[in-house]
């Protein structure tokens, strides 16, 4: 343990430790262009000089590891001296552009000039001009401002797991590039936006919009995947500009995927915006008032059997709404609710069967990884650049098996097979890589919720189990079996019990098949665009559909109540660990469209049910009083009470099959997505946000594309 | 000192001072009202009248969409939308001024980067309605049009002190 004095103060670090993070806990702020706490040290800007007594010249902090006795001086003449002549040299080929820049305001070089440059150039000869590289339709870049910190650079090895971006040439000629010109395609690229310290990288679709200063910042959480991404969505007057992630070390560290960041402009696009009713099927719809519209439903519903209904929760829906709809269809007496729209049946009585329960943060701790019909990287990328970042910290020595399709994770993978036949031979013991789970210390299960989708899912769930004994995958102190969803909502109405209430309920396919042969009469939709409702749903079933898109659903509708979107209302999500976040409302709903729950409510009003809230702090205390675990924001559920995973399954036949991964197109996966512009030409730049007409064909390009 | 008081004032002498004042200025000190609209006083390069968004000599339009005299406005008076432009350029969709809410400080002038945001000579802009005081876009560069010419007068006197 080196002990080094810094400004007077002396100060014990770990081995290892740079200067720099030695003067940061102390709380001495040093300027720093290349350094990056979570990327490798290359020391190349040389801005974080300080002055180490004994040493002919001033040191790098951000490279020097600290030393027993070093008397580390950051604060003096010589000191600034040094850092202003290099802010000079940092400054010769930049250009003076701040005003048309849009990091301006946010800029890390327009900060530290402030503080050490010059106020004019004794700069004479002739600037340099490097052309700007086309790197696909998210980054803009603007590569004559670019100080070569190559953040980015490190960014694409370490974290992403691309290579595309690299330093060409040398000396004055060095710059940013791609070494053929081709789209970084990396579902995480809008990250280097983020670390780019100058305005050589900047979003593409928020291009001239807005100066940081004019926006206003609201927490939130990320709905486009199940991982549950903290973010910050920054809006000026009513309409959402940009979303950047907020740090969450248990989550996704400071990194967000593409899709969470640039989905925001979906929700200005398609939005319903008022209420329309069909008043019989086949008859066109037409824009209602909200009296006429919740009186027709209530008519309608009133002429129904309760048995005869059914409801189902969407990908999207946020706790307050799935628990507002739970109680309304109990007070009616219908059993038959859903939300599982990929179709998965699983047993939900205990919680433990559909989190998980590693936790993403606990995927560091694994030393084994098998993947089982899931795809991370496009159903959950931030649990993804975990498992990433778990195989980069242990040096590769991280094996990770995959059964179901073949895919490109960034990090090897060891294909085991397509089938689930294949969890036969890893239990048989044959498979090298079950010697590799038998010699693990925590190895880890991750199973997609698709899986129980199948026909076959009790025999699937029979082997997993026999797979979680069979290699401890369920020990003291550790729980390695996972399963993961992909629906930001899908947690916290399994949570709150939103599946079907009796044995003999039905649950989602048998919904779906009530409504054609007429056994289910009214289905009440919640934001559920996950299937093909138009095709599915039988002609004769009244169907209410209360979102916020015109996508699938909504057409087929025969009342439509217009909701509000996640950045419109306050919500709670739980993540797929079980952790419940709260997303506040940042915008408000366009046009007559109203916070979900609170449709639900006044609908409930209309069928003489009364709802025992009137306000979201009522409803809170309504979630909190039942299931106070989902009151307590960001808190991971405590696994000695939920118990371990206990999917019974039945020894059955496996139906054979590739256990394929539901996301079919990464750019696609919501109704957010679809509506979303930037999101449709991201699917056309980059095809390995696949398709499943053209699945087969894409693959090739991708591998050709390697 | 009471008789001087007395004589004073039974001699109206005070009243012969003021009238003498008068007389002086009617006949032979030059005069100083202004037959305005027809006559104008002199003002200075740095008046802080109109504003007018400028344009460069080739017609291209200043203005960069940097939004610092937004910014900077103390009174929020400007209101800036901006987007590339075809050409890729960062350029103002909508530029309007609340002239009602000016408080002529000059800040947004001192801001500009790029001398787009002027506030012109002109002070004769009186209307009849208050929404005519809503300046957008086109107005200020109409403003800026008609009044290039002093304008670049104006800043180039001025530009010595600066």
């Amino acid at each position: 343990m080196p002990k080094l004095t810094i400004n007077g103060t002396e100060i014990e670090v770990a081995p290892g430790t740079s200067i720099l993070q030695a003067a940061e806990s102390l709380g001495y702020e040093i300027p720093r262009f290349c350094y990056h706490d979570r990327l490798s040290v290359p020391g190349n800007c040389r801005m974080c000089l300080v002055e180490v007594e004994g040493a002919p010249k001033p040191v790098a902090s951000c490279a020097m590891a600290a030393g027993e006795g070093m008397i580390v001086h950051t604060d003096t003449d010589r000191v600034r001296r040094a850092r202003q002549n290099v802010m000079e040299f940092l400054l010769i080929n930049h250009p003076l552009d701040c005003p048309i820049c849009d990091q301006g305001g946010e800029c890390d070089l327009q900060d530290q000039a402030v503080a050490y440059g010059y106020d004019r150039s004794r700069y004479r000869e002739s600037k340099r001009a490097v052309p700007n590289k086309n790197i696909g339709p998210l980054i803009k870049t603007i590569m004559t401002r670019c100080i070569q910190c190559t953040r980015c650079v490190r960014f694409g090895e370490e974290i992403a797991g691309v290579t595309e971006l690299g330093l060409l040439h040398r000396g004055e000629d060095v710059e940013i590039g791609t070494f053929v010109e081709k789209a970084v395609s990396t579902e995480l690229s809008g990250n280097m936006i983020d670390i780019c310290p100058v305005g050589a990288l900047t979003s593409a679709p928020y291009a001239y919009k807005a100066r940081p200063w004019e926006l206003r910042k609201t927490q939130s959480i990320d709905i486009s995947d199940a991982a549950g991404s903290n973010i910050r969505i920054d809006s000026r007057g009513n309409e959402v500009l940009r979303i950047l992630p907020r740090l969450h070390e248990g989550i996704n560290e400071e990194w967000i995927s593409d899709k969470a960041r640039f989905c925001y402009d979906g929700v200005s696009r398609g939005r319903l915006d008022t209420p329309w009713l069909r008043d019989e099927p086949g008859a066109k719809l037409r824009p209602v008032s909200w009296e006429e519209a919740l009186t027709f439903v209530a008519g309608r519903l009133r002429k129904i059997r309760a048995k005869d209904m059914a409801a189902l929760a969407g990908d999207l829906a946020d706790l307050e709404s799935v628990v507002a709809l739970k109680d309304l269809m109990t007070q009616l007496g219908t059993p038959h609710l859903d939300c599982r729209m990929d179709g998965a049946r699983f047993d939900p009585s205990s919680r433990a069967n559909y989190l998980f329960n590693t936790t993403i943060a606990g995927l560091e701790r694994a030393d084994c990884i098998l993947l089982v019909g899931t795809n991370p990287r496009w159903e959950s990328t931030m649990i993804n650049a975990r498992i990433r970042k778990a195989w980069r910290q242990k040096k590769g020595a991280l094996p990770v098996g995959l059964i179901g399709e073949e895919a490109d994770l960034t990090y090897p993978v060891e294909h085991i097979g397509e089938t689930a036949a294949a969890l036969k031979e890893i239990i048989g013991g044959k498979h090298p890589f079950a010697k590799k789970m038998k010699a693990a210390q925590n190895p880890v299960l991750i199973v997609g919720s698709a899986v129980f989708a199948r026909e076959d899912h009790g025999a699937i769930a029979h082997l997993l189990g026999e797979l979680a004994r069979k290699y401890d995958i369920i020990r003291d102190g550790w729980n390695g079996m996972n399963m993961l969803h992909g629906a930001a909502g899908r947690t916290g109405a399994l949570d709150v019990g939103f599946v079907p209430q009796a044995p003999d309920a039905r649950g989602m396919a048998e919904i779906i098949e009530g409504t054609r042969s007429g056994a289910v009469k009214a289905l009440y939709l919640l934001g559920t665009d996950e299937f093909n409702a138009r095709a599915d749903i039988g002609w004769q079933c009244f169907v209410v559909y209360q979102g916020h898109h015109g996508d699938h659903a909504a057409m087929r509708a025969d009342v439509i109540l217009p909701g509000a979107a996640w950045t419109e209302q306050d919500g709670t999500y739980v993540n797929v660990e079980g952790r419940p976040q709260f997303a506040r409302q940042a915008v408000s709903p366009p046009g007559e469209a109203k916070e979900n729950w609170k449709i639900i409510r006044a609908l409930a009003e209309r069928l003489n049910i009364r709802l025992p809230y009137d306000t979201s702090a009522h409803i809170s205390a309504r979630i909190a009083a039942d299931w106070p675990h989902l009151a307590k924001w960001d808190v991971l559920p405590d696994h000695t009470e939920i118990g371990a995973w206990d999917l019974k399954g039945e020894k059955g036949d496996l139906s054979g099959g590739v256990l394929a991964s539901p996301v079919r197109n990464y750019y696609m996966t919501n109704p957010l997505c679809r509506a979303s512009e930037i999101m449709a030409r991201c699917h056309a730049a980059f095809p390995k946000g696949r398709d499943a007409d053209s699945g087969s064909e894409d693959k090739t390009e991708q591998e050709a594309a390697e | 000192m009471q008789v001087a008081r007395f004589i004073n004032s039974f001699l109206l002498v005070e009243i012969v001072k003021g009238m003498a004042l008068t007389l002086k200025y009617m006949f032979f000190v030059p005069r100083a009202t202004l037959n305005y609209p027809h006559e104008k006083g002199p003002i200075s390069p740095r008046f802080r009248g109109e504003h007018a968004l400028r344009r460069y000599p080739n017609g291209e339009e200043r203005c960069i969409a940097c939004k610092l005299c937004e910014a900077i406005c103390p009174a929020l008076a400007i209101t800036i939308e901006a987007e590339p432009r075809d050409d890729g350029s960062r350029r103002t969709t909508r530029y309007d001024i609340d002239m009602t809410k000016c408080i002529y400080c000059g800040l947004c002038q001192e801001a500009c980067p790029v001398d787009a945001i002027v506030e012109g000579p002109n002070f004769e802009y009186a209307v009849e309605t208050r929404e005519e005081l809503f300046y957008n876009k086109d107005k200020l560069l109409e403003n800026g049009d008609r009044w290039e010419a002093q304008i670049a007068a104006n800043i180039a006197a001025d530009s010595r002190y600066r």
